[in-house]
């Protein structure tokens, strides 16, 4: 699913990050460590397609079934949580998307609300319908950074079930508090 | 189809979310009635009509450029960017949405502009409209591509009239030919711009957008 030799990524002079090796496939769980500002969220966003690698060979999945959560819940804040979904669904392309989104949004615990704009909701609300817009079109590569930022108990609880449910899936998942997600991990990457 | 039911979705998307948070419109609305009214109290007495739609088409020139620089505040601020470019629709479609959104909110504030000007100056003729019709498009067209180019970087505020406005000298000259009296040869003019600079702006939007 994703594979990547000798990987570096700079910007200018600066060195984000050198030969990183990763070879992922279906049903594995990349856990990427390290301080804030270690290079984990460039990582991230080369591996979901968003930045572009400086050396080394990458090989993505193409980006329809790729998921990506970066430190932003990535949803328009005038919207609602049912008008954000479906105009994702529309940009996925997804058919019969109603009943989907129904069933992302009573798992997050969102169908209540999902008529009110998202501006008025708390960071982890935002954070939970940004969890039902990544998984919205079922994505066979998920790449979360920091996903139990702002979540609540409740909601860090249902992002635990949500990851040990996803099987067939590959994941990377980065944290600076690896306990949260360390049973899951099959591979691990510790960034200094 | 789909393309155009993309770009349906997202120019609906921008218009929601204008009609919610109603802060580019009323800006626009303010700012040129402002400037015509300045304008009307800064010329002498007796300035001719062509000196007056000269600075009719400043300030719509300046009014658009307004409305850009709101063009993309929600990707920007909540990062949206990523989400749209990840998406597998055609990013293009980005693009001619947002082209879309601005020109109606433009078209607005020229619904309210072009009877203010015709109180405060003279009359506008039809030449003068489908210049101003035609103009819309370039201008739209190519501010949303530097609109996007701006975004990301940290100047944005200073960088997007940089690059805006000497690429919208040329609608300046053909919107005032042909609303000062050479119509015809002015207004194939600016169809010729919306063409060549509409088509540029549409084929390297994905490579704007693309991080490296």
């Amino acid at each position: 699913m994703v594979t990547a030799r000798n990987l570096s990524k700079r910007f200018g002079e600066k060195r984000v990050f050198d030969r990183v090796e990763i070879s992922l496939d279906r049903d594995e769980f990349l856990l990427v460590t390290g301080p804030n500002g270690s290079g984990k969220t460039t990582l991230l966003r080369v591996l979901a397609g968003l930045a572009a690698p400086t050396g080394g060979e990458l090989e993505l999945p193409p980006r329809e079934v790729v998921g990506y959560l970066g430190h932003e819940p990535l949803v328009y804040r005038e919207l609602t949580p049912l008008e954000n979904l479906h105009l994702f669904g529309r940009l996925y392309r997804l058919p019969e998307r109603g009943e989907r989104i129904g069933m992302l949004l009573e798992r997050f615990a969102l169908w209540d609300v999902r008529h009110e704009r998202v501006s008025t909701f708390s960071r982890g609300m935002q954070q939970r319908l940004g969890l039902c817009r990544v998984l919205l079109h079922d994505p066979q590569l998920l790449v979360l950074d920091e996903p139990f930022n702002a979540l609540d108990v409740r909601g860090a609880e249902l992002l635990d079930e949500t990851l040990v449910d996803l099987r067939g899936r590959a994941v990377v998942v980065a944290t600076h508090d690896p306990g949260r997600v360390e049973r899951l991990a099959t591979q691990r990457l510790a960034f200094a | 189809m789909s393309y155009l039911g993309d770009v349906a979705a997202l120019a609906r998307k921008d218009l929601l979310l204008e009609l919610r948070a109603k802060e580019t419109v009323p800006a626009m609305l303010l700012f040129v009635l402002s400037t015509l009214t300045i304008f009307h109290f800064a010329l002498p007495r007796g300035t001719g009509h062509v000196a007056a739609l000269g600075l009719l088409w400043i300030a719509l020139v300046f009014t658009a450029l307004l409305g850009l620089t709101r063009a993309f505040v929600p990707e920007r601020e909540q990062g949206l960017m990523d989400a749209l470019i990840l998406a597998p629709a055609d990013r293009s479609a980005i693009w001619l949405a947002k082209v879309l959104a601005v020109l109606a909110f433009l078209g607005l504030a020229e619904l309210v502009a072009l009877p203010a000007f015709a109180v405060f100056f003279s009359g506008v003729d039809g030449r003068t409209v489908a210049a101003v019709a035609l103009a819309d498009v370039g201008i739209c067209a190519v501010g949303t591509l530097t609109g996007a180019m701006a975004v990301s970087s940290r100047a944005r505020e200073l960088i997007l009239p940089l690059l805006f406005l000497p690429m919208a000298i040329p609608v300046v000259v053909g919107g005032v030919g042909a609303s000062a009296g050479a119509g015809g040869r002015f207004l194939a003019f600016l169809g010729l711009y919306d063409a060549v600079f509409g088509l540029l702006a549409w084929a390297s939007f994905e490579y704007v957008v693309a991080e490296t």
